[in-house]
């Protein structure tokens, strides 16, 4: 089954309609409770991060009886310093961000946490794509 | 304790038109940081928030909280209502504020979350 979703960014209105699209269909899939949880969440942390930083970005999610394959690919200002980001509490988020509740500087390594495989490739000023793999079985 | 004791306890108001007044809710957890509460494994407990927008409710369906609680009579909208409504997620509101709603409860029996 394959899912498409485009993002616009600053659109914080919608952002999680995608993770909770996708939450819909894993639970009518019947997936362990516990593995919906762990997608939706880095799901969703990776939309906030899209809507965030990002002018506009794509969501395209392939899943199989193995595993949820979602591949978040941006057009952004990029991450200059890919391991930095990863630590926790190191943030560039603005204002707005922070007045929704995120921008802490955890989304991307609460991603890795709920992440069997985590890929980050990122190009200053062109963009960003995160490739995240959760295995069912 | 259940979701009666609870709108008792904290004078709250119920929002949304899906309250279960039996309801058992046994843990609880406060914050206004998203991020926060995505990391913890909170599921079927109750989130006592001041942040009140549509991110509160998505992070609240993401994490499988069933009830949040507005401190401080923060305004809830009508988009926030519609999505908690969609996932059943109950939706509360009082006018005590974060730190005076946490003490009630907690001191009511409900336990935290960790």
């Amino acid at each position: 089954m394959k899912l498409d979703f485009f993002i616009e960014g600053g659109d914080f209105a919608r952002v999680g309609t995608a993770s909770s699209e996708l939450k819909k269909i894993l639970k009518q899939l019947n997936v362990d409770p516990k593995i919906i949880r762990r997608t939706v969440v880095a799901l969703y942390e990776a939309e906030v991060n899209v809507v965030a930083h990002a002018y506009k970005g794509s969501i395209n999610i392939t899943i199989n009886a193995n595993q949820i394959n979602m591949v978040l690919d941006d057009e952004g200002p990029g991450i200059p310093d890919v391991e930095l980001a990863m630590k926790e509490g190191y943030s560039t988020a603005t204002a707005k961000v922070r007045e929704m509740g995120f921008g802490a500087g955890m989304g991307l390594a609460n991603i890795r946490n709920n992440s069997d495989k985590l890929k980050i490739d990122s190009e200053v000023g062109k963009g960003t794509k995160v490739n995240i793999i959760i295995n069912i079985s | 304790m259940n979701l009666s004791q609870i709108v008792e306890l904290l004078n709250a108001k119920v929002i949304t038109n899906n309250f279960s007044p039996e309801i058992s809710i046994l843990k609880g957890l406060a914050s206004d940081l998203m991020s926060d509460v995505l990391t913890i494994h909170a599921e079927d407990s109750l989130l006592i928030t001041g942040l009140c927008n549509i991110q509160t409710i998505r992070t609240a369906e993401m994490a499988e909280i069933g009830v949040i609680v507005f401190a401080r009579n923060k305004k809830v909208t009508k988009e926030m209502i519609e999505i908690a409504e969609e996932n059943q997620i109950i939706l509360l509101r009082c006018k005590y504020s974060l730190f005076k709603s946490v003490g009630i409860l907690y001191n009511n029996g409900l336990e935290a979350v960790y």
